[in-house]
C-alpha cells in the first residue's frame, strides 16, 4: 500500500515538473541568440530565403503559436523532427538513449563498487593509517572533476599503456547482430562474449572517469555513517556473540549505514547522467549527451527540447526508485 | 577454581587518569556476583573489559582476565571473540538499542548457534521458540517473525534474555539489565534473570547500582569506588554488617520502602574524603612503584 501510495503522489508531481521543464526549455532556447535559419543557410543568403526557410519550420509563427503546436505534438507522442536530420527527434533520442544509460548505469556501479571498498576498508581499519590513505584518496578523487580525470584515464590507458579504446562505443568494423541498441547488455544475452569484451574496452574509461568523484563521496559518506554506526549497542552485542570485525561490520552495520548514503547516491546520480554530456564528448561515444552538444550547435531546437524532456524524465525516474528502495531496505518505513 | 577470575585489572583512558585500579574479583561456576557502586565507579567497565568490548579509547594497562582458566587479554582478537562468543554472553543495558533495527528478531537470537556454533537452521530455530517460551513470550512464532520496533521495550528485554541463555553460556554479564525499563516491568525482568540463572546454572556477573536487587539475585557482592574494589563480601555478611565505612553509607543511603523519604541519606562528606584519600594513597603507591 505504502508503496502505491508513493508511486501514485510521485506520478503527479512529475507530470507537473516536466510541463515545467517545457516551458523553460521551449522559451530559453529561442530567446537566447542565434538561431537554426542562420545556421543552415550559407552566408549571404537573402532576406528572402531566410522567410521562406523560417516559414518551412514554422518559425515565423508567434512564440505561444509554436508552443501550442508543439505541446499538443508532445502529448500525442510527436516530438517534432529533427532540423538537421529531418528524422523524427523521439526515434533519434530513443535510438541513443540506450548508450547513455548503460553508460551511466556501468559508472554508477564502479562508483559503489569502489566507494564501498573504499568506505569499508576505512571503518574495518579506523583509526589507523589505512583509513589516512583512504581519505586522502577520497579527497583527491573528489578534487577533480570527471573530465579531468577522462584526460587523465586517456593519457594512462590510451596513450602510455594503450589497453582500452578511447573513442566510440564498439569497433565499426565488427557486424554486430542486435535489436536492440543495449549493446552491453544484449551482447551477454546472446552470449556474444567476444563484442561484450570490445563493448566493455569501449566504456571502461568513460565509465570510470564518471565513476570516480562518486566513488569518491560514496565513500566518504558511507564510511562516516559506519563509524557511527559500529559503535551502537547492537554492533558492540554482536561482537560478545564471537563474530570477527569483518563480519561485524557487514552483517550488523552495513545495511543500517547505507541508507543515508544511499539518497545521496540518488541525487548524485543524476549529476553523473549530467556529467555524460562532456564525458561523452570527450570520447566520441555515441549517446544522448554527445547528440546533445550537437543539437545545441546547430541550433536544432526540436532535438534540444527532446533530449531535455528525456534527461528530466531520467532524473524523476531515479529520484522514485531511490524513494522505493528506501522503503524497502528500511523495515521501519513500510507500515507507515 | 573459579570460572571468571580477574587479577589486578588496571583500565585508563588513553593517556588519561585511571579507570578501574587493580581491581580482582572471582565468580565461581554458577555463582552470582553483583557489581556496585555510583556511577563512574567503572562497574560497567569490568563487565565490558570481561566481554571484550571495552571502547577503542581505553586501553589496558596492567592485570589478567581469566576465562576458564586462560588469560583472554593474552589472545589474538579473533581468538579472544570466539572464546567468550562460546563461553559468555551480555544482557544489555539497554532493550531499545540493543537489537539490530533492519533485522527479525528470529535470526537475532539464532545467529551466533548457526554462524559461530555450527548448529542446523531447523534445530537453532527450535531452540529460539523453547527460550522465548521460557521467557514466556506468548506466540514465539509472531515474534521471532517481527522487527525490533514491532516490540514493546519490556518485550526486547525479554528477547536479549532469551538470546543471551540461546548458547548455554557459562557466564553471563548483566549491565544494569532493569535500568532503561519501567518500575512495573523491572520486578518481572528481575525474577525472570534469577530464575534462568537457576535453572541454568550460569555464572553471573550483575552490574547494578540497586542494592535491593542485589539482596535479591547475588549471593557475592563486589563493592566499587573510583575504579577500586573497596569491599568484596558475600551479600548476607554484607548486609548484616558491611566492613568498609564507604559500603555502610552506601547501604545507608539504600532508599527504605516503608518511608522512603526518612531513608534518603547522601553519603556523608567525611566518608567520601575517607575514601578518595584511599584511592589518592592508593595512585601514590603505584606511581612509586
Amino acid at each position: 500500500m505504502q508503496v502505491l501510495r508513493l508511486l501514485f503522489t510521485r506520478l503527479a508531481t512529475t507530470a507537473i515538473t516536466l510541463a515545467g521543464v517545457a516551458v523553460i526549455v521551449f522559451f530559453v532556447i529561442r530567446v537566447v541568440p542565434g538561431n537554426p535559419i542562420a545556421m543552415m543557410l550559407p552566408p549571404g543568403a537573402t532576406e528572402d530565403d531566410i522567410a521562406r526557410l523560417s516559414a518551412l519550420y514554422g518559425l515565423d509563427k508567434p512564440l505561444l503559436t509554436q508552443f501550442g503546436i508543439w505541446v499538443a505534438g508532445v502529448i500525442q507522442g510527436d516530438f517534432g523532427t529533427s532540423i538537421t536530420t529531418r528524422q523524427p527527434v523521439l526515434d533519434l533520442v530513443l535510438g541513443r538513449l540506450p548508450a547513455t544509460l548503460e553508460l551511466s548505469i556501468m559508472a554508477l556501479i564502479m562508483a559503489m563498487i569502489l566507494g564501498g571498498a573504499a568506505a569499508l576498508t576505512g571503518t574495518r581499519f579506523r583509526g589507523g593509517r589505512t583509513e589516512g590513505a583512504i581519505d586522502v584518496a577520497n579527497g583527491m578523487a573528489l578534487s577533480v572533476p570527471d573530465f579531468l580525470w577522462g584526460l587523465v584515464l586517456i593519457l594512462l590507458f590510451g596513450v602510455l599503456m594503450p589497453v582500452f579504446h578511447i573513442s566510440g562505443r564498439v569497433t565499426p568494423s565488427l557486424e554486430l547482430p542486435f535489436t536492440t541498441n543495449f549493446y552491453l547488455f544484449e551482447s551477454l544475452i546472446r552470449l556474444r562474449f567476444d563484442l561484450w569484451a570490445d563493448i566493455v574496452a569501449h566504456m571502461f574509461m568513460p565509465a570510470l572517469a564518471l565513476a570516480i568523484p562518486l566513488a569518491a563521496i560514496i565513500g566518504q559518506l558511507l564510511k562516516q555513517s559506519l563509524k557511527e554506526t559500529v559503535n551502537l549497542d547492537y554492533v558492540t552485542l554482536a561482537r560478545t556473540k564471537g563474530y570477527g570485525e569483518t563480519r561485524v561490520i557487514l552483517r550488523e552495520a552495513l545495511r543500517n549505514a547505507a541508507l543515508p548514503t544511499l539518497t545521496l547516491v540518488g541525487v548524485q546520480f543524476t549529476f553523473l547522467i549530467g556529467g555524460t554530456v562532456i564525458i561523452e564528448r570527450l570520447f566520441s561515444y555515441e549517446g544522448l549527451g554527445n547528440m546533445a552538444i550537437d543539437a545545441v550547435i546547430n541550433r536544432d531546437l526540436p532535438l534540444i527540447q527532446g533530449i531535455v524532456i528525456l534527461f528530466a524524465v531520467i532524473f524523476t525516474g531515479v529520484n522514485l526508485i531511490v524513494d522505493l528502495l528506501y522503503t524497502v531496505l528500511n523495515p521501519r518505513l513500510r507500515h507507515g | 577454581m573459579s570460572f571468571l577470575s580477574i587479577r589486578n585489572l588496571s583500565v585508563r583512558l588513553k593517556k588519561g587518569p585511571p579507570l578501574l585500579r587493580r581491581v580482582s574479583l572471582d565468580v565461581a561456576a554458577g555463582e552470582v556476583r553483583g557489581l556496585v557502586g555510583e556511577s563512574g565507579a567503572g562497574k560497567s567497565m569490568i563487565g565490558k573489559a570481561v566481554l571484550g568490548i571495552l571502547p577503542p579509547s581505553i586501553e589496558v594497562t596492567e592485570g589478567e582476565i581469566l576465562l576458564d582458566g586462560v588469560d583472554l587479554l593474552r589472545l589474538p582478537l579473533a581468538e579472544r571473540r570466539k572464546r567468550i562468543g562460546a563461553m559468555a554472553a551480555l544482557i544489555p543495558q539497554d532493550p531499545l538499542t540493543a537489537l539490530n533495527p533492519s533485522h527479525r528478531i528470529g535470526p537475532q537470537i539464532t545467529d551466533r548457534l548457526v554462524d559461530i556454533l555450527g548448529w542446523t537452521r531447523p534445530k537453532a530455530d527450535a531452540r529460539a521458540r523453547e527460550l522465548l517460551a521460557e521467557v514466556q513470550i506468548p506466540d514465539p512464532d509472531r515474534v521471532l517473525r517481527s522487527y525490533p520496533h514491532e516490540l514493546s521495550g519490556g518485550m526486547r528485554q525479554r528477547i536479549l534474555i532469551a538470546s543471551a541463555f540461546a548458547a548455554e553460556p557459562r557466564l553471563i554479564v548483566a549491565d544494569e539489565p532493569t535500568t532503561a525499563l519501567d518500575v512495573t516491568v523491572q520486578k518481572q525482568i528481575l525474577k525472570l534473570i534469577a530464575g534462568m540463572q537457576a535453572r541454568h546454572g550460569t555464572a553471573l556477573l550483575f552490574v547494578t547500582h540497586d542494592l535491593g536487587v542485589v539482596s535479591k539475585v547475588c549471593q557475592k557482592l563486589s563493592v566499587l569506588y573510583a575504579g577500586m574494589v573497596v569491599e568484596d563480601t558475600s551479600v548476607t555478611d554484607f548486609f548484616a554488617a558491611p566492613r568498609h565505612a564507604y559500603s555502610a553509607a552506601l547501604l545507608a543511603a539504600t532508599p527504605k520502602y516503608t518511608d522512603p523519604l526518612a531513608g534518603l541519606q547522601p553519603v556523608p562528606d567525611a566518608v567520601i574524603a575517607a575514601v578518595q584519600a584511599e584511592v589518592a594513597a592508593f595512585d601514590k603507591g603505584v606511581a612509586h612503584g
